[in-house]
Parts: structure tokens; C-alpha cells; sequence
């Protein structure tokens, strides 16, 4: 029970990591559109590369939780 | 009946009727037949998908395109130029379009089984769909790499000497990037699509469970909640669809990457 709390406890902490990246990562997209809307298409993928390779740590954490014994 | 007599029945009949949070083993179905499951028929009827589309679309191939060909083409030409020539350059990237084409169209395809109705299941949310595809992406960057630089062992100097490097902080560097870019790209690749095609599943089965469960369980406020989980559902489904489109992007992305990083000329 206890144990359980804790793996909860922790997917939620790791999702904050994460969270913050994706926050910064679109924040600067959205800031060099405003200041050369021209560049959109060239930000937009690498934007999306960068969302995707921080969304994927907390993706691996959901995929442990689950696998990793309680 | 009273009200309060009437939530301690809907109470004991929730957990009496034993609602089961979804877990892994909900991806874990029953054999269709034989030992035959569901996403085996799913990822062949995918190819057949794959192949019966590309086929009819370039069929009548014409200079003014039909509906068919003109959808074929838009998405050919988004893995050629958007994907294939930016991340491979233009003198190389011809000759990986057909991977790349086909592996989009593959994982688009097992991807949007998960919404589609009666499918409803996505291929890659079982993690042996997923390290095959990963491997033929390794295997591939690894052999264009060597088939640019002239043997294994130039390939393998090219991806782990960083350019410029001398001395003693080789020993560092040359471990951390070996680790990095042979052992560790296919493990983040399957994961990255194993990860979200399962945890966004999950997610459908919980609000879709959790609202039938919350409906019938005979209690009105449990019902509101319920309705609420069903919007919040459909909602996930919509971000679902945007999550399948991403991840089959950038599995294709990444592969294309890896490749054009592996034939660079230096670091």
C-alpha cells in the first residue's frame, strides 16, 4: 500500500521535469514566430523534435511504474 | 427508496461488480483463434492497408491528379522533402525515401488503429511490434553509416571521435558517445513509441471504463461524474489523434536523422 503511494508519488514528481521543458521548449517557438513569423515552418519541427524528446522521459517513467515491481 | 440507502447500494454494487482499473494486462487480449491474436491480424491488414493504398493511388498516375493521387502524393512529398532531404541533404536522400515512405505509412496506419472503431487497438502499444521496427531503423543507420565512410571501423570513428577532441578527455568522450549514439538510439526509438501508444490507450480504457462504471453504478452525482468522464474521453481521443500523427512523424524523423547524421562527411 505504502509502496504504491510512493510509485504514485513519483510518476507525479517526474512528470513535473518534463512539464517544465515542454513549457520552455514552446515558449521560445512561440517567441521566435513573433519575432520572424516567416521562420514558422523551419521552428515548427525542430519545436516538435524538442517537445517529443522531453515528453519522452516522463513517457519511459509511466512505462516503468508500470513494469517495475511494487 | 432513501437516498442514502440508496448510494451505500450503489457503493457496494460499484466495488461488488469489481471495477478493475486498466492496467497492462488490459492490452494482454484472448487469441482470436488459435494463437492467433488481435494485433497480429491488425498489423497484417496494416500492410495490406499500406500496399492496396500506395498501389491505387499511383495506379492512374496523371498530370492532373485525381482525389486518390493527389492524397498519395501529398504524403509522399511530405516524407521526401520535409522529412527525407532536411535531415539526410540533398545529395544522399533518394535513395532512403522508400523506408522512410513506407515506415510512415506503416506506423500512421498501427497508430490510428487505435481510434478507429471495431480496430480500436494500436499495434504498437504491445512492445514486440515496436523493437523490430527499431532494430531495421539501427540496422539501417549503422550500414549507411559504414557504406559513407568505408568499413565499420571508419563508421565507428566517425560516431564516436567528436571532431577537434585531443588527448585524455578522449577516453571519456569516446565511451559517453558510443553509449549514446549505438546503444542507446534504439532503446529511447521503441520506447518513445511503445511508451505513448500505451500510455494513451490506457487512458481511453480508463475514462471509457471508468464512465460506464460511474454511470451504471445507480448513484446521480456518480452519474454526473461518469458524463464528465465520457467528454473528458472523447477530448483524450481528440489529443490521441494528434499524439498518432507526432509519434509516427517523429519515429520517421529520427530514423531519417540518424541516417544523415551516420553518412555526414565530419562531425
Amino acid at each position: 500500500m505504502v509502496d504504491s503511494a510512493f510509485n504514485m508519488i513519483g510518476v507525479g514528481l517526474a512528470a513535473i521535469g518534463p512539464g517544465v521543458g515542454i513549457g520552455l521548449i514552446f515558449a521560445a517557438f512561440i517567441a521566435g514566430v513573433a519575432r520572424q513569423p516567416e521562420a514558422q515552418s523551419r521552428l515548427q519541427s525542430i519545436a516538435i523534435l524538442g517537445f517529443v524528446l522531453a515528453e519522452a522521459l516522463f513517457i519511459i517513467t509511466v512505462a516503468l511504474a508500470f513494469v517495475l515491481p511494487l | 427508496m432513501s437516498f442514502t440507502a440508496s448510494s451505500a447500494a450503489s457503493l457496494t454494487a460499484a466495488e461488488g461488480s469489481g471495477f478493475h482499473a486498466p492496467g497492462p494486462a488490459s492490452f494482454e487480449l484472448p487469441p482470436v483463434f488459435g494463437d492467433v491474436t488481435k494485433p497480429m491480424i491488425l498489423v497484417v491488414l496494416s500492410a495490406v492497408i499500406v500496399i492496396g493504398f500506395t498501389y491505387l493511388a499511383s495506379r492512374k498516375a496523371a498530370v492532373v491528379p485525381g482525389r486518390l493521387q493527389f492524397a498519395g502524393e501529398t504524403v509522399y512529398g511530405f516524407v521526401r522533402n520535409n522529412i527525407a532531404r532536411d535531415s539526410i541533404g540533398s545529395e544522399h536522400y533518394m535513395k532512403f525515401v522508400p523506408y522512410l515512405f513506407a515506415l510512415f505509412m506503416f506506423l500512421l496506419v498501427n497508430n490510428y488503429y487505435g481510434i478507429i472503431p471495431f480496430f480500436q487497438f494500436p499495434t504498437f502499444g504491445r512492445i514486440g511490434y515496436v523493437v523490430p521496427l527499431a532494430l531495421v531503423s539501427w540496422l539501417l543507420y549503422l550500414g549507411a553509416g559504414m557504406w559513407a565512410h568505408g568499413g565499420p571501423l571508419k563508421y565507428l570513428k566517425h560516431q564516436t571521435v567528436p571532431g577537434g577532441m585531443k588527448g585524455p578527455i578522449l577516453l571519456m568522450l569516446v565511451p559517453l558517445e558510443f553509449l549514446s549514439n549505438i546503444i542507446v538510439r534504439p532503446v529511447t526509438l521503441t520506447l518513445r513509441l511503445f511508451g505513448n501508444m500505451f500510455a494513451g490507450h490506457l487512458l481511453l480504457i480508463l475514462f471509457a471504463t471508468g464512465g460506464a462504471a460511474l454511470l451504471s453504478s445507480g448513484n446521480i452525482f456518480y452519474g454526473g461524474v461518469g458524463i464528465l468522464s465520457f467528454i473528458l474521453g472523447i477530448l483524450i481521443s481528440f489529443l490521441e489523434m494528434l499524439v498518432m500523427f507526432l509519434q509516427a512523424y517523429v519515429f520517421t524523423l529520427l530514423s531519417a536523422m540518424y541516417v544523415g547524421e551516420a553518412i555526414a562527411e565530419h562531425h
